[in-house]
């Protein structure tokens, strides 16, 4: 299919590293790269196609990562089973969200402000409710095995990551090629002009956050599966509704790769800044705030966006040192 | 049903109002800046804590005052607030709202953490000696810096209200926020009256933040439990809307305290968002409808 091959060869050299590289810290940054890329793919659907910016995507995260964790720990549901369960939630979370807040037609400020406000009331219900082990959290039980989705391997754990964020990948694509990309981008650019051309702005929003909140969901999912823990400040903690926004912004925020581009280059920046310093409370989230501010600043198309800015630039210098060259050669 | 006498329910909502009353300077500020920038500020919360620590160390390392330092800091986050805006938001946002939205949130995370990385998460607090000293009303005891900030409030609305409508500068922040291109067009600088809100918004936090400290504690996020209840307050009340903002601010005080009373301190809160969910969903406007 159309645009799939670079998606493919990506997919595939990043597969290969757990042959070439062995040590389990690496294979972990890695990991919890790829998990915020994924996240941050399900924040670009729907704030990089559809122009709609949350700043509580930990509500779809969260969700995701509680209903895994406690279908498994209280229910005795199969891991991969509820891991499907999580990803359906985060689904149906947005599918709830989108409807209350595009029926009341809220934009720009307004929607941020909203997904924020269902974020911090799931983190206060979270931390209270006995369902979710309240303050104490949920602890899944160390089993391995295939059939728990528990693996010895950090190895195996980056297969499955990178297999999502390959159809994570693939998704974004999919949509970029098909009639509802475009209707997306429509929407992004200019809502009452794409309503007059007969779009259903309302319902090809909602349909996004569907879409954006179940890949986000998947990101929780496998948070819990990896880490076996989940309480009520990661899971619906403000870091991954950050995290989630900043690596497509970053990365190039509308852009098939953006987020992964970005998870890899924001947490590589967390990490250096860590090895500098060591490891002190919010220096990490220091720079991605001051990251955040510079990148809108200088290149907003993100990094891919400087790259095409900074191709074409040369691309022209290119010419013009050519037919200068030429006529040089006529004079 | 001991808990809804009346000796028990008039000092709750009393104590409301005066929360409210806090809550309100907040507010202010940021309907303030919602109204003529048309954005939310996300960096309002982090703008307390930074100015709550402020008082904090000007009263432990300099001896000063909370009700001192608010003559210094007020005009000082002012300068902070208009350089922001001028220098940054401004310059970085390329005059898009969504950008906008964006860079406040990344100097929110850059302030809450550097005051993280700087004080660590420590709950540090004043002592002054007037912090548990109470007034008499004779049905009640409120405690002296609740009914200070309660009084405080008014004069700084008052203030505000001055400058909007008595100076050259607010009738130019009045005029870009009804009409940007129409000002731009007869040379009022908007750039300039972009900053000189923000500046006030800030200004307004400083305020709050002297107000509080007396019997508050501080801490690196402590700003945002205040943030969050003034978006719902200048949800309700209307965005940009001042009046709104103050009407809205102490209902919201007075339903926090006696939902606090009714299902415990943590649930309250949930009661605060809930209200702020309802009225986003179904009045963006807020109750009083102020713009559209």
């Amino acid at each position: 299919m159309k645009g799939l091959a670079p998606i493919v060869a990506v997919i595939a050299v990043l597969a290969a590293v757990p042959f070439i590289v062995q040590s389990n810290a690496t294979l972990n940054f890695l990991v919890v790269s790829l998990m915020v890329a994924l996240a941050g793919q399900g924040w670009n659907i729907l704030g990089g196609y559809a122009g709609q910016y949350s700043f509580g995507h930990a509500a779809f995260f969260g969700t995701g990562a509680y209903v895994t964790a406690i279908l498994q720990v209280r229910y005795g549901v199969n891991a991969w089973v509820g891991f499907a369960a999580g990803i359906a939630a985060g689904a149906a979370l947005g599918a709830v969200i989108g409807a209350l807040a595009f029926r009341s037609g809220l934009r720009g400020s307004y929607f941020a402000l909203v997904t924020l406000a269902f974020a911090e009331v799931l983190r206060i219900l979270a931390s209270v409710a006995p369902i979710t082990g309240a303050g104490v959290g949920t602890l899944i039980k160390l089993d391995l095995g295939a059939q728990t989705f528990q693996f010895q391997s950090r190895a195996v754990f980056y297969w499955v990551i990178l297999g999502l964020v390959g159809v994570s990948l693939a998704a974004a694509r999919l949509i970029e090629h098909s009639r509802l990309g475009v209707w997306l981008i429509a929407v992004r650019e200019n809502e009452d002009a794409a309503e007059a051309l007969g779009v259903n702005a309302r319902s090809v929003k909602s349909l996004a956050m569907v879409i954006s909140g179940a890949i986000t969901a998947a990101a929780g999912c496998f948070y819990a599966q990896y880490f076996l823990f989940v309480d009520s400040g990661i899971a619906y903690g403000t870091w991954i509704s950050i995290e989630a926004l900043l690596t497509p912004i970053i990365g190039g925020v509308g852009t098939v790769f953006g987020p992964l581009l970005g998870a890899l280059v924001v947490k590589s920046l967390g990490e250096g800044a860590k090895l500098v310093t060591g490891d002190v409370p919010g220096l990490d989230l220091i720079l991605y705030g001051a990251v955040l501010v510079l990148v809108i600043w200088f290149t907003p198309g993100g990094l891919i966006g400087g790259f095409a800015q900074l191709r074409k630039r040369l691309m022209r210098s290119a010419t013009r040192a050519a037919a200068s060259i030429q006529e040089a050669g006529h004079g | 049903m001991s808990v809804l006498s009346s000796a028990i329910l008039f000092p709750a909502v009393l104590n409301g109002l005066l929360t409210g009353a806090v809550y309100a300077l907040v507010a202010l500020g940021l309907t303030l800046i919602y109204g003529v920038l048309h954005i939310i500020n996300f960096a309002h919360g982090a703008l307390l804590s930074a100015a709550m620590f402020a008082a904090f160390f000007a009263f432990r390392l300099l001896g000063i005052d909370p009700y001192v330092a608010v003559f210094l800091l007020a005009p000082l986050f002012f300068a902070f607030g208009y350089a922001l805006q001028r220098f940054i938001i401004g310059p970085a946002s390329h005059r898009n709202d969504r950008n906008m939205l964006l860079v406040t949130l990344g100097i929110a995370v850059v302030i809450e953490n550097a005051l993280l990385y700087a004080f660590r998460a420590d709950t540090r607090t004043i002592d002054v000696p007037y912090a548990f000293e109470t007034v008499n009303f004779g049905f009640t005891f409120l405690a002296v810096p609740r009914v200070i900030g309660f009084a405080a409030v008014f004069v700084v609305a008052l203030a505000l209200w001055l400058i909007m409508n008595c100076t050259d500068i607010g009738r130019a922040i009045r005029a870009v926020a009804k009409e940007r291109l129409g000002a731009e067009l007869v040379g009022i600088d908007v750039a300039h009256v972009y900053a000189m809100t923000f500046g006030l918004g800030t200004a307004c936090v400083a305020v709050a933040a002297c107000l509080l400290i007396p019997n508050y504690y501080v801490n690196p996020s402590v700003g945002n439990a205040f943030v969050l209840v003034a978006f719902t307050i200048v949800v309700l009340g209307g965005m940009g809307s001042v009046p709104g903002a103050l009407i809205g601010a102490l209902l919201i005080g007075v339903v926090e305290s006696l939902s606090g009373l009714l299902l415990g301190e943590s649930l309250g809160q949930v009661g605060i968002f809930v209200i702020f969910i309802a009225v986003l969903l179904v009045r963006p406007n807020g109750l009083f409808g102020a713009r559209a």
